[in-house]
């Protein structure tokens, strides 16, 4: 304190606090390029034609435009593989999306109970569980790490190559859900985890204090918040894991994707995709949306819990 | 809240005298950094014990050890007779059911309503029936002037209000000690006297408490004994108007006259 009231000290102090800003030009903001203003909404939409009518012009005046319209945008094309012709032995790719959408939601439900049990195991203390947490660990780390199509690959034939009797003798897309859940499994157990270490250690404690188990309170206490902190992200895998089922096409299931395959070859049109694609994106957009409007949802929670 | 003692938690077996807790030689480190240094601590059935202290004597530390939140690393808690500090032999989630305590910052658990915060550890702990540990609740919290909130989240609370909750939720345990951690520390001034006049409650109901705290003018009307803690010792323990009047150790002096500067004791 004293080195201040000493002459130079005090000189050099007043010094750094004097104001920068002082008789500056005011708060007049000189024009900006990018956003904000009275003129946004003309700006944006004049912004979004142009970028429209670029990618537009520059689709319709390549070389080989016509030839990309006609075999990947053809009208008919994309109707009639929609539907299918059954008597040509083409399959539709509109009745294949169901297979998708049934291994999506059987996947889905046991991909949520067997990462969570990962998850829990992982998470778990004691000299009990240590075999298990190390199985589950190995677990995590493998089947992070196998790219999915592989695990698709290996157990598509693989467990039908075993010759046990049930185990090998099922509809290919119960291997193709089976290598989805063993591979996205290994995902979500991690953003489980995330999801418990998210939850502040106090609120253990509080558990813990009042004389309820660790389990109780992990699953009372720990495992609601865990939840409802990555409700957002596991609607994200989930997004992802609706595409890839696409890939158990390649064990020859007749879903979406090898449906417009099947078309491709046999009419030499490739307009199947597109309408794969299309359907794809019905079915992921508004899962999207979802969890867009969840996520903004709990920031308005949580702004709303931090002003009062 | 004048209600003809209902639920209020009193124990009638325990003649006023007899030993509740002692602890013994306790220490306690978190890495290198010894917290404890050997605390020596009887605390008599009805009776209230205030821990003062600066931040970081070892408070809080303190409180939590007694009901084995924190295991120690050596000395002996002793509960009613029985050594509770000796690991893997005592239950700890049976300890921690008769030694309630309040922390500092609530703890409330954010996604249940006041009711379910109150009922979960009767339920799932002592599996009381429900409908039994609805009506005791309601009767704790109409008591402490809190049953209009009984459906109402922790953050529509305020820290009062919550603070008040986190002392039933742990007297729905009906526990025979009650240890309390700054209960008051994260409070706006103008809420603090509704928290202090539940623990005065409490201690007219005869319940045993020890309570860390900084409101020393709180701590002289309500303990029978305040110790000082001091770098992880107590330094100095004695009836209220004995150690505030006239400390021994001259780090009780100093403790309490910057207590007395910073105008929290008058």
């Amino acid at each position: 304190m004293a080195e201040f009231r000493s002459g130079a000290g005090r000189d050099e102090l007043l010094s750094v606090l004097q104001p920068t800003g002082a008789g500056g030009p005011g708060f007049i903001r000189g024009p900006r390029l990018l956003g904000g203003g009275r003129h946004s909404t003309v700006i944006s939409t004049v912004s979004t034609v142009t970028f429209v009518a670029v990618f537009v012009a520059a689709f319709l005046f390549a070389p080989g435009s016509a030839l990309v319209r006609r075999t990947f945008f053809s009208g008919s094309n994309m109707w009639r593989s929609l539907i299918g012709n059954h008597r040509a032995g083409l399959p539709g790719i509109g009745p294949a999306l169901l297979l998708n959408i049934k291994m999506f939601l059987v996947a889905e439900v046991l991909i949520l109970v067997l990462a969570l049990v990962l998850a829990l195991v992982r998470e778990s203390t004691g000299p009990v569980m240590f075999p298990l947490r190390i199985l589950a660990t190995v677990y995590v780390d493998v089947f992070r790490g196998v790219p999915l199509l592989l695990v698709i690959y290996m157990v598509g034939f693989g467990m039908p190559a075993l010759s046990i009797r049930y185990v090998s003798d099922q509809p290919l897309a119960v291997y193709g859900v089976t290598a989805l859940v063993l591979s996205y499994s290994a995902y979500v157990s991690e953003v489980y985890r995330a999801g418990l270490h998210s939850v502040h250690r106090s609120q253990t404690m509080a558990a813990r204090s009042l004389g309820l188990s660790r389990w109780t309170s992990t699953r009372y206490v720990v495992l609601p918040q865990a939840v409802r902190n990555i409700i957002p992200a596991l609607l994200n895998d989930f997004i992802s894991l609706q595409k890839d089922t696409a890939l158990v096409g390649v064990l020859g299931a007749i879903e979406a994707n090898q449906a417009a395959q099947i078309y491709g070859a046999t009419t030499f049109n490739y307009s199947g995709f597109t309408t794969a694609a299309i359907l794809f994106l019905i079915l992921t957009i508004p899962l999207a949306r979802f969890t867009d409007h969840l996520i903004a949802k709990d920031r308005n929670r949580r702004l709303a819990g931090a002003l009062t | 809240m004048s209600q003809a003692q209902p639920a209020m938690p009193s124990q009638p077996d325990d003649a006023p005298g007899t030993e509740a807790v002692r602890v013994e030689g306790l220490h306690k480190s978190f890495g290198t950094f010894e917290v404890l240094r050997g605390i020596d601590l009887s605390v008599a059935s009805h009776e209230v014990i205030c821990l003062i202290g600066a931040s970081g004597s070892g408070k809080s530390t303190l409180l939590r050890c007694m009901n084995l939140l924190e295991p120690i690393d050596s000395g002996r808690i002793i509960l009613w007779g029985q050594d509770i500090a000796v690991e893997g032999q005592v239950d700890e989630n049976l300890v921690r059911r008769q030694i309630g305590i309040v922390f500092q910052s609530f703890n409330l658990f954010p996604h249940m309503n006041v009711l379910a915060n109150v009922t979960l550890a009767p339920i799932k702990a002592l599996r009381v029936p429900r409908s039994t540990a609805e009506g005791e609740a309601r009767t704790l919290l109409a008591r402490f002037g809190l049953l209009d909130k009984e459906l109402d989240y922790p953050d529509r609370l305020s820290g009062g209000q919550q603070q008040r909750v986190a002392i039933v939720r742990a007297l729905a345990m009906h526990p025979r000690i009650m240890l309390l951690d700054e209960v008051t520390s994260a409070l706006d001034p103008e809420l603090v006297a509704e928290v202090l006049d539940v623990i005065r409650e409490l201690a007219a109901a005869g319940m045993t408490m020890v309570i860390a705290t900084h409101e020393m003018g709180f701590a002289r009307d309500i303990a029978n004994r305040v110790c000082f803690l001091a770098d992880g010792l107590i330094v100095e323990q004695a009836p209220p108007a004995e150690l505030f009047s006239a400390p021994k150790d001259e780090r009780t002096q100093r403790f309490l006259r910057s207590i007395i500067e910073a105008g929290r004791l008058s």
